[in-house]
């Protein structure tokens, strides 16, 4: 089978771009460029989108990544002065968050409102595992009540599962816990491997 | 030439033989690298499926390529796939999810173009079809999220023949409203016995549905055909029957404890010889589902003498033939379904034993059958002019498991190649086959959208269409206009209509939503 030509001309051309792209690569993130974006960003924050939506897409330069998700989600309510509880997030790229909340506020509401990267699937009814956390240590966990039924089923269904793994949606801050330490699990790519495994 | 080299693998793509149209491809696979960074060319990415694995790689995309601008189309009039269409009506908590859908569509950046399918003819008349060359002309990105619209076949006498012997995906379609079943009218009415083939989750649904008290159901967006079917129902034992055993089992803890615990219905204990003895040192979620099903034999609760209905797991049992009581056995109403009962290898222990058949036989009197033994994907018909390789065996995409199309090609040097199309990619069962809940399937189409960013990030991936602009759905459209097709397109909007329509629907009949079970019912609610 001999290479078809309009195969040996793709390459061809694909050779040309790879070469111009080579010499163009450098404009691509010019500091002009990217200040005018964030401007435009800036300009469309200070308006504030009626929608959903709460961080406006701007017309983003072309592969411009941003780093946080543009979704915001959480009803808690800052805590009064003095009756701030601590709680940290280790999230998936190891970087911690402390964050001063309420008695009351339970994780995924906390983890939302403070744009962490925690989903709520089922919206915290307890029927997905999606906000699945870790606590760090054995003796906060202990001192939470125990999982029930229900969260323990979501639980078995949980990637990365640990003796001390809980549902976000179903731990709720109080004095006791103050100064917990969760992490969010790292998912793994590969979901199709069987959880079911001796 | 460097670059050549790296890149050419993704170049492979093109195959030695061209679909008859030589012009089309040669405009799909444009490659040259996108690399100009202007506001006015946004990453265009049509996706395919309106179902959770289309939504959630969309709302990952939006969220980490600011002004990305996505087109999702649907072949019915309705979002959300399984959601609205797979999702047990009992599990409404199951369906919050949407909240998120909603708010990705709110997005100005998303478009919903429903009752549009694409490549494959739309299944019903008021469906607009467009082709998937379409696509490939006015986008940089594919995603294929079209889902397993097909199920898996026993292929055993009586099975396409027999009155009574239903699939059970037609049967879930049924009761939660698709309009592509809504005309099953299953007949629950020819006896006691039902028997459901199939271990899986939607196994424990089907029998779910026939066992609960129809007035629980009654409060929930169930189709209203179902609740007057259900209600009429004299089904009163429901067999589950799977090839393997406990230990192989693919039905997940939540589903079995509900069966368990409904009211009035008791559970026939299992053989504990396919139980481990030590159940203490198997893994933890293992663990806790084998102990349920040993304490729901031995529960002192109520036995099936004492409930008007009653269920059972049976094990060991590949069917071998459905029959009827006709001379003809495969002729008529379904009377029994006869099974070859097999014994587990290398142990009933190990998670991954192989059923052997016996030879020894068991023949269970059933009024009515469900196979329930998977779904599967289908390739779209444009694929093989395209040359996107479909894996038939395990009814997906090929893809690198992350998602990217990927192809296998035999070169001239006999060399094995890989490579991914550029621009094209795939996300939820039609990626990774029809297994997972909610939750997998999510974090599946967040790899999804992690590939794609990836490959955005790189500027060295090609994409579809290279650095031309890119018109998305506008450009399909004005193709779908010249051809003068003037079928109903539904947006966002309409769907909202629709909606707001099927709620006070419900409203009037004192439940939370009456669903439209046609699409010209759909239709009409736009106004």
């Amino acid at each position: 089978m001999s290479t078809p030509r309009v195969l040996r001309q793709s390459l061809q051309r694909l050779a040309q771009h790879a070469r111009c792209y080579s010499k163009t690569t450098t404009t691509t993130t010019s500091a002009s460029l990217r200040s005018a974006a964030q401007t435009q960003q800036q300009q469309q924050q200070q308006q504030r989108l009626p929608t959903a939506w709460s961080t406006p897409f701007a017309a983003a330069a072309r592969r411009s990544l941003s780093t946080s998700s543009a979704l915001q989600h959480g009803h808690v309510d800052p805590p009064k002065p003095g009756e701030e509880l601590y709680v940290t997030f280790i999230d998936k790229d190891n970087h911690t968050h402390r964050l001063a909340v309420s008695a009351g506020d339970n994780l995924l509401d906390i983890a939302q409102a403070h744009d962490l990267e925690m989903e709520g699937a089922c919206g915290g009814s307890c029927a997905c595992s999606t906000c699945h956390v870790i606590v760090q240590d054995q003796d906060m966990y202990d001192r939470m009540p125990e999982p029930d039924d229900d969260e323990n089923d979501m639980l078995d269904l949980a990637f990365g599962l640990t003796e001390t793994s809980r549902l976000g949606c179903q731990v709720h801050m109080t004095k006791e816990l103050d100064g917990l330490v969760v992490k969010l699990p790292s998912m793994t790519r590969n979901l199709q491997a069987s959880d079911f495994k001796p | 030439m460097a670059f050549v080299a790296r890149l050419k693998p993704r170049v492979i793509g093109l195959r030695g033989r061209w679909p008859s149209q030589v012009h089309a491809p040669c405009r799909m696979y444009s490659l040259h690298p996108a690399h100009h960074t202007t506001p006015e060319h946004p990453l265009r990415v049509a996706v395919i499926g309106s179902g959770p694995a289309g939504f959630y790689t969309t709302y990952k995309l939006m969220a980490k390529i600011q002004g990305t601008k996505v087109d999702m189309y649907e072949s019915l009039p309705v979002p959300f796939g399984l959601v609205r269409f797979g999702v047990a009506p009992d599990h409404p908590e199951v369906k919050n999810c949407q909240e998120k859908f909603e708010e990705v569509a709110s997005s100005p950046d998303f478009n919903f173009i429903g009752n549009v399918s694409v490549g494959t003819k739309s299944d019903h008349p008021d469906g607009l079809t467009v082709p998937l060359a379409s696509l490939f002309r006015h986008y940089n990105a594919i995603i294929f999220a079209y889902g397993a619209a097909q199920d898996r076949k026993l292929g055993i006498p009586g099975e396409d023949q027999l009155k009574g012997v239903y699939s059970a995906r037609e049967f879930v379609g049924w009761y939660n409203g698709l309009p592509e079943h809504a005309s099953l009218n299953p007949d629950l009415t020819q006896g006691d016995e039902a028997v459901v083939i199939g271990q899986g989750n939607v196994a424990l649904d089907v029998a779910r549905m026939l066992l609960e008290d129809v007035d629980v159901l009654r409060k929930t967006d169930i189709a209203a055909h179902a609740l007057d079917t259900l209600s009429q129902s004299r089904v009163k034992r429901v067999h589950v029957v799977g090839r393997r055993g406990p230990m192989q089992a693919a039905f997940t803890i939540k589903e079995v404890r509900e069966l368990m615990k409904l009211p009035d219905v008791s559970f026939h204990p299992i053989d504990t010889a396919l139980l481990p003895a030590d159940l203490k040192s198997l893994p933890r979620a293992p663990r806790r589902l084998m102990e349920m099903l040993a304490k729901g034999t031995t529960a002192t609760s109520q036995s099936p003498s004492e409930t008007s209905k009653s269920w059972s797991l049976d094990f060991c049992l590949t069917p071998k033939a459905f029959s009827s009581s006709s001379p003809d056995s495969t002729q008529g109403q379904l009377a029994s379904t006869t099974f070859e009962r097999t014994t587990l290898s290398p142990s009933p222990f190990d998670p991954n034993a192989y059923a052997l058949p016996t030879g020894e036989t068991l023949t269970l009197p059933s009024s009515v059958a469900f196979r329930s033994i998977g779904y599967k994907s289908t390739p779209l018909p444009e694929f093989s002019d395209i040359n996107i390789p479909f894996d038939e065996r395990r009814g997906i995409i090929s893809n690198d498991g992350h998602g990217r199309v990927q192809h296998e090609e035999r070169t001239r040097g006999a060399e094995m190649s890989h490579g991914s199309f550029p621009g094209l990619y795939c996300a939820g069962w039609v990626k990774t086959g029809p297994t997972g809940v909610i939750a997998s399937t999510m974090e599946n189409a967040f790899a999804t959208a992690d590939a794609i960013i990836e490959d955005w990030a790189s500027r060295t991936t090609p994409f579809l269409n290279g650095d031309r602009k890119c018109h998305g759905w506008e450009g399909v459209r004005s193709e779908v206009l010249a051809r003068g097709d003037e079928k109903r397109v539904v947006d966002w909007q309409g769907w909202r209509r629709i909606d707001e329509a099927e709620k006070q629907r419900g409203k009037e009949s004192g439940r939370s939503r009456e669903k439209f079970t046609r699409t010209g019912e759909m239709l009409n609610a736009l106004g």
